[in-house]
């Protein structure tokens, strides 16, 4: 800045190079820069570039192998079963964390009392963490002192809800207390999207005397896309995520039955010492999140150049 | 309802009042009664469950309230639950969570406050493109990034051993993988997309004029970020500490890999207390031990109100 004094000398002189424009900033955000490209892009493509090599105990740079960890991790039984609860889990979490997000929002937005009180009584488990969630869940689905115990003591002897240790349905075990965790977060998103919507819609659909159901369905929902994009966004980012919750929860068990990718990588690279497996299934979980990201940050960024 | 009393003496206009008990309002009320009942649930057994003994939890139902109020389990669950062969409870683990808890927030709002302020209001050549790359890495998920985190802090501790070692031949080995100053970097690394979105899309709101009153008046990158951006922005600083105050402490994946024993943070050690495979189970103090953990997160929930909720709303609605 001490070019302005100086500003008739410089005519003849160098000018300063753009480097140096603007330094400061440009020091101060050396954090961000080095995040970006060491950790976001530089671990990231580390990892891509060693699941195509033999690594067991220890990173094999050298001994490239090829497709063979991708081979393995799609033949191997747990990866599969990993696999196939994140499918029921996500999809059943994401359509069940909407609705109810929804219908919630929906009847919060009714101008009701008590209104505060009651969202803060739905968005509490949020604060909560997964192993704090797990381990609730874990004790109230407990067969012998639990909720099946419970209802057994009122009459119903036959009663069987015990999803923990069976290994059929276990996944829903966990689908329960994700949901009690999860679904206060996305009401909060739908009533703001709510609270976003002219009030004049409203008066609208009064006059012409449509039900309030059909407002919400036919006018409110189209109006709240920008809203269901995000949501649906970010849920499916924590869907392939979830570790802890299992973890505390179940421990992937009973046996390899509620088993998830995320807890599959964490094994392999920290406790059978099977890098490249889990390099390999790490870099599934990418695709997988790329699958979601690409066609939203196309939306996103191909709506706003229209704008 | 209060309008109906305000219109009967003032005659009749305005709206027709509507009447208190309409079906729709019983249905309405009904259904949040019982959605705040499911919701309500766990906590409610995790209070009774703390409460009781273990005979009575082995005979009654997990709903009733403790017949004999025991603060036992609770005491036992803070100062004498095993894991492994450490037998000094959760305390350990507080306090161990307390300490990267202090330092991690400290850094992570301090580093991304001044991103945000460099990205709203210094840009550069490249600034967008490194803030998009930054907003896409808070996708990535954490599984891909973490061996070859656990390589740089190992390795950059060794750096900072060597580097010690040329001043002070016989220094101790500086470590930062297992160490609670790995951990802290790592929350602040991935603390910092969603936070440097907050800091930018708040300093991106503050008037222009303002910035270039300051800077008319001679004032440069660090005098504008502390004479005006900081005091004016304190509750977007409060909202980013809440965040993180919650994320952190509830962050389990991470102090499960770069940690130790004896530095794991209070969920790792309640994990290892509560799924523990020896001994007899006691839920009375599992479930106190578990209420302990969440005991930070609600305090801090329930006193934060509405800004909890901009906090999380934050992080969901994109600049």
């Amino acid at each position: 800045m001490a070019v302005t004094d100086t500003g008739r000398m410089d005519v003849g002189a160098k000018r300063p190079s753009r480097l140096f424009k603007n330094m400061t900033a440009k020091i101060a955000a050396i954090p961000m820069i080095a995040t970006a490209l060491v950790v976001f892009i530089g671990c990231t493509a580390w990892t891509i570039y060693h699941s195509f090599t033999r690594s067991r105990l220890l990173p094999a740079p050298d001994k490239w192998t090829g497709l063979q960890n991708y081979d393995r991790l799609w033949s191997e039984n747990r990866w599969l079963v990993s696999i196939e609860n994140l499918a029921i889990f996500g999809s059943c979490s994401l359509v069940l964390s909407l609705v109810i997000g929804f219908i919630l929002a929906a009847l919060l937005d009714r101008k009701i009392r008590f209104e505060n009180t009651i969202r803060t009584i739905i968005l509490y488990p949020f604060a909560l963490s997964f192993v704090v969630t797990g381990l609730v869940w874990q004790w109230l689905l407990n067969p012998d002192l639990g909720l099946q115990n419970v209802v057994r003591s009122w009459g119903w002897e036959t009663f069987t809800f015990d999803p923990l240790n069976n290994a059929d349905i276990v996944i829903y075990g966990i689908l329960i207390a994700g949901i009690w965790q999860g679904s206060g977060f996305v009401m909060v998103l739908m009533l703001a999207g709510m609270r976003g919507i002219d009030e004049d819609v409203w008066k609208a659909s009064r006059v012409e005397g449509i039900p309030t159901w059909k407002t919400y369905i036919f006018i409110v929902i189209p109006m709240m896309r920008p809203v269901f994009v995000t949501a649906l966004v970010i849920i499916s980012a924590g869907i392939i995520k979830v570790y802890d919750l299992v973890v505390a929860q179940t421990s992937g068990g009973p046996g390899i039955a509620s088993e998830v990718p995320a807890k599959y990588v964490i094994d392999k690279m920290f406790g059978s010492q099977n890098l490249g497996l889990g390099f390999a299934a790490s870099t599934m979980m990418l695709l997988s999140v790329l699958v979601v990201l690409i066609p939203w940050a196309y939306l996103e960024f191909g709506g706003k150049k229209e704008r | 309802m209060t309008d109906a009393t305000v219109n009967a003496l003032s005659g009749p206009k305005g709206p027709k009042p509507k009447k208190v008990f309409s079906s729709t309002n019983i249905i309405i009320y009904g259904t949040l009664f019982v959605v705040c009942m499911y919701y309500l649930l766990p906590l409610y057994v995790m209070i009774v469950t703390s409460l009781k003994g273990m005979p009575e939890i082995r005979l009654g139902n997990i709903f009733s309230p403790p017949v004999e109020v025991t603060y036992e389990p609770w005491v036992k669950a803070w100062a004498e639950a095993c894991t492994g062969i450490n037998c000094d409870g959760l305390s350990r683990g507080f306090w161990n969570s307390v300490w990267i808890l202090i330092p991690s927030v400290f850094l992570s709002i301090a580093i991304a406050s001044v991103n945000g302020y460099a990205l709203a209001n210094w840009k550069f050549k490249g600034s967008e493109v490194f803030f998009t790359i930054l907003i896409f890495g808070a996708f990535i998920p954490y599984q891909v990034m973490i061996y070859p985190i656990v390589i740089l802090l190992r390795e950059s501790g060794d750096g900072i051993t060597a580097f010690i070692r040329i001043f002070n031949s016989d220094a101790d080995n500086f470590r930062l993988m297992g160490s609670l100053w790995g951990l802290v970097i790592v929350h602040t690394i991935f603390g910092m997309p969603i936070l440097t979105l907050l800091f930018r899309n708040y300093f991106t709101s503050v008037p222009e004029e303002l910035f270039k009153a300051a800077r008319v008046d001679g004032a440069g990158f660090w005098g504008i970020y502390f004479r005006i951006m900081l005091p004016m922005s304190l509750p977007i600083f409060v909202v980013a500490m809440i965040l993180q105050v919650t994320g952190i402490w509830n962050d389990f994946l991470f102090g499960v890999i770069y940690t130790k024993p004896d530095t794991y943070p209070m969920t790792v050690q309640l994990n290892n207390i509560v799924n523990s495979v020896q001994g007899i189970k006691e839920y009375n103090v599992n479930m106190a031990a578990t209420l302990l953990t969440g005991l930070v997160p609600l305090v801090i929930y329930f006193a934060s109100g509405k800004l909890f909720v901009r906090g999380i709303a934050a992080g969901a609605v994109k600049g």
